[in-house]
């Protein structure tokens, strides 16, 4: 008999998994609903994003607001990277077949991947914990890191702020519209090219900044951007590639399959992964919340 | 290649004259020529298989790694665990390829662009863990060292062969092996069969229009070149002494996707070419740096955005404008 | 020749196409009109398979042909062109014919001859009779507008179809352009005995070579006659033709 608390702490473990996969994917999400492109190199921003924020922490000096200072130069200058990327080299490749645009992304993981390495080395890095965070909440008998929870709430913030963004603004309905027929909103006169730089650099932002979160918990590794964009992807299609709220549940629902996945299948993460990406590619394809393809 | 109106360079048997200067590089060449022979010819099939899913039908397959790791272990299990015959190991690891790519590709077809990609994927990381995974068999982590040369004696018997090494007896059989194969596979493409594979490709939504069961064409030719990527795969075993789990990840999927690309999508030889030089840019670049992915990455970028044709795209461009051919282009 | 019985087609609730009852008899020419988005191309669609119907019946000389997959449709005799010009763009002109006949001729499960050689004959007299043999070279792609869309009919005319459904011939075509369009058409259906239906936006065309007309409006059939009998309804002249005699 399995004790209720362990399983609660699976559950919150679960969660906090759900919470840091959503906020990286829902980055990826956006792109692809917007602009159709499903961005390998999203992965690497974040594993950018992580590298940033612990360098940013290595030169500052300890204060108590340095772990925010070095998020935020790690989401600001991923977000930077990106839209200079989209500016210059991606925008060239939108006319282009869409295998096109997906190599020049995996290109960028590449590149990026082994600059990082140049540049951080292969050894294992890693941030501490802001100490306004530190510390654990007992509940129902286990112990919750307050990073932890800070983490769960920030990510369901995040995506209400998002969703607010594109369903009640001017600038969101315009990107809507941009994901819904790019030529037509280029013909009554909106600058499609803006919007599409905006979205790819809000994306960035996520991305680097989810990274930049992530240190506390896991180390910063080079192969961290391949594992996350897995993940990321898993949880794309679970929820339906274009589907921001598919993000979301999607995220949520395999944060639980893989906490009590593992229980059940010690060797679980990785085969069942890929078969799990098949097994809803095969029986529904555009996911939870996507549009129907048949 | 087939050129309209029949210049210089189409009638001459290119075919020919490389094969048999491929075949002259254990005399010629030195011990490394001969190890970068073998190593391109197999990648040069491994490409050639992708390409009738990308190039001919228009299929983006991000899994074909897959078949080409089936076959690696089908043919290197039932030599080193069985002691099976070459002769047989061979059409065996092409038989099991292909029946895997059967029922992955049941399901793949039923999916289009994006989606097809992804389940490609899926099911190759599938094959990867499962090799990963599966010590009985497969060797799990550790893989499946030593496989065995196939008995080559009898070429020995062959007046000239004699004092070759195994490695080049190796590379002559699989030289043998691959252009067959290709041969093969160029007799396909220019069949009717494969006339109906390119109209899928031009407009898919034409073909079934015209008659063309669009889903049991794409699967035929799935397990095509599963069944091809197999052959390259029992192949690389053999060459590699061993086979291990990571040539079975998805960034080796990537690799052949490149190196047909860079060589020509539109063209028969362009994933050949592409293959050769993917190769050798890869053994010159590593003997500088250990950075090879971001040579790769930067090779990708200039074939994005200057050479879309890939190298063979980029020659034919260059000799039609020098033929100044109105109105008419290569086709493939 | 074709019966459409009932066929109704809804997409979440909106009905597309409601109740839709249409006959063509063989040897006819038939016109299905009406005003955008009176759902003439979704009725196209759930006619040759593309789309499978909610309701309702298709019949092709008596046979079930409702929700068939587009290749076996084709199989049975129904060709089809496209109202935005379907054809293989990077295959010269030849090719897009020769791949046409060759499925046709159900060649296409033979892995081993040379593709180039066969149905030369057939190809060029086919390219002949729709006054493309000159660009058989070309590639398909480069062709102007209104020679795609002959090829599109020859493409449509290799399977050897007895009921061809046409979606906009002449559309984006000039004055003189529809004439020969039309033209060819007739006369292609008169040699080949093809029983024809078409959906049009010029009137004039319409008028001129159907010899029944169907007008739909917001998904269902309106009227359904002969030309003059359906100029002279006070249904149509209401809803589409507007004051114009």
């Amino acid at each position: 008999m399995v004790e209720a608390s362990f399983l609660f702490g699976q559950f919150l473990g679960g969660l906090t998994t759900a919470m840091f996969l959503f906020l990286i994917a829902s980055g990826l999400s956006l792109v692809f609903g917007v602009m159709r492109v499903l961005n390998f190199a999203h992965g690497s921003f974040y594993m950018l994003g992580a590298y940033i924020a612990w360098q940013v922490v290595q030169w500052v000096a300890p204060t108590p607001h340095r772990f925010w200072l070095a998020a935020l130069a790690a989401a600001v200058g991923v977000a930077l990277l990106g839209a200079i990327i989209e500016r210059l080299l991606l925008r060239h490749l939108y006319g282009r077949e869409e295998l096109y645009q997906l190599l020049f992304t995996y290109a960028l993981v590449l590149i990026l991947g082994d600059a990082a390495k140049a540049v951080w080395g292969t050894g294992q890095l890693s941030v501490s914990r802001p100490p306004i965070l530190s510390g654990g909440l007992e509940l129902f008998g286990t112990t919750l890191p307050t990073y932890n929870l800070f983490i769960m709430l920030i990510g369901p913030a995040i995506a209400v702020a998002v969703w607010l963004v594109l369903t009640r603004s001017a600038a969101g309905r315009m990107v809507r519209a941009a994901a819904l027929d790019r030529e037509m909103l280029g013909a009554l006169g909106a600058n499609v090219g803006a919007i599409y730089t905006g979205m790819f650099c809000v994306s960035s932002f996520l991305a680097g900044l989810s990274g930049a979160l992530v240190t506390p918990i896991e180390s910063i590794v080079p192969g961290m951007d391949v594992e996350i964009i897995v993940e990321a992807f898993i949880v794309v299609v679970i929820g339906g590639l274009g589907s921001f709220w598919g993000t979301f549940w999607g995220s949520v629902i395999y944060g639980q399959v893989l906490s009590f996945g593992i229980l059940v299948f010690p060797s679980f993460s990785i085969f069942s992964v890929f078969a799990l990406m098949a097994v809803i590619l095969i029986i529904r394809p555009w996911g939870l919340f996507g549009r129907p393809i048949r | 290649m087939r050129w309209r109106g029949t210049p210089w360079y189409s009638r001459f048997p290119w075919m020919l004259v490389v094969f048999v200067a491929a075949f002259m590089v254990p005399w010629l060449g030195s011990r490394y020529d001969t190890f970068l022979g073998t190593q391109i010819a197999i990648d040069a099939l491994f490409a050639v298989s992708l390409n009738l899913l990308l190039g001919t039908t228009g299929l983006v397959s991000f899994g074909h790694v897959a078949y080409f790791g089936i076959g690696a272990y089908v043919c290197g299990i039932l030599m080193k665990t069985y002691g099976m015959p070459f002769a047989l190991a061979l059409p065996a690891a092409a038989l099991g390829a292909a029946a895997f790519a059967l029922v992955f590709g049941f399901f793949c077809v039923r999916l289009t662009k994006i989606y097809f990609a992804m389940l490609t994927l899926a099911f190759s990381q599938i094959v990867w863990a499962v090799c990963f995974k599966w010590n009985d068999v497969t060797g799990g982590d550790q893989g499946l060292p030593d496989v065995p040369y196939p008995a080559l004696d009898w070429m020995s018997a062959i007046p000239g062969f004699d004092n070759l090494r195994i490695a080049d007896q190796f590379y002559l059989l699989t030289l043998v092996v691959v252009v067959l194969s290709l041969a093969a596979i160029r007799r396909i493409v220019a069949s009717p069969f494969g006339r109906m594979l390119t109209a899928i490709r031009e407009n898919p939504e034409r073909a079934a229009f015209i008659g063309v069961d669009v889903r049991t064409y794409e699967l035929a030719v799935f397990v095509l070149a599963g069944g091809f990527a197999g052959i390259a795969g029992a192949l690389f075993g053999i060459f590699n002494r061993g086979v291990f789990a990571d040539y079975v990840y998805w960034p080796k999927s990537a690799e052949v996707m490149i190196m047909t690309i860079l060589g020509g999508i539109e063209y028969f030889w362009g994933p050949v070419v592409g293959a050769a030089t993917l190769v050798l840019l890869n053994q010159q670049i590593t003997s500088y740096t250990e950075y090879w992915p971001f040579v790769l990455g930067v090779i990708l970028l200039v074939l994005l955005f200057v050479f879309p044709g890939g190298i063979v795209g980029g020659i034919a461009a260059g000799l039609a404008r020098f033929g100044n051919r109105n109105g008419r282009r290569v086709s493939a | 020749m074709l019966e459409v019985r009932g066929l109704s087609k809804s997409f979440a609730g909106f009905f597309a196409v409601t109740e839709v009852n249409l006959d063509v008899a063989q040897g006819q020419i038939a016109a299905v009109i009406g005003p955008n988005g009176a759902g003439k191309s979704t009725l196209f669609n759930l006619i040759t398979g593309h789309l499978q119907p909610t309701a309702g019946q298709v019949l092709v000389h008596g046979r079930d042909v409702t929700g068939m997959a587009p290749h076996r449709i084709c199989r049975m005799g129904m060709g089809r062109s496209f109202q935005r010009t379907n054809i293989f763009p990077k295959l010269t002109v030849f090719e897009n014919v020769q791949a046409a006949l060759l499925a046709h001729q159900g060649r296409g499960r033979n892995f081993w001859s040379r593709s180039q050689a066969l149905c030369r004959d057939e190809s060029a007299t086919l390219l002949a009779s729709i006054g493309l043999a000159d660009q058989a070279q070309m590639i398909a792609g480069t062709l102007s507008y209104g020679n795609q869309k002959q090829l599109e009919l020859g493409i449509a005319l290799a399977s050897d179809p007895k009921l061809l459904l046409l979606d906009e011939p002449t559309a984006g075509m000039s004055a003189s352009e529809t004439h020969e369009a039309i033209a060819l058409l007739e006369r292609i259906a008169k040699e080949r005995e093809l029983t024809l239906l078409f959906t049009e936006h010029d009137m004039a065309v319409v008028f001129s070579i159907a010899q029944k007309i169907a007008v739909m409006h917001q998904g269902r059939i309106i009227a359904d006659g002969s030309p003059t009998a359906v100029r002279a309804d006070a249904e149509v002249r209401r809803v589409y033709l507007g004051d114009r005699p």
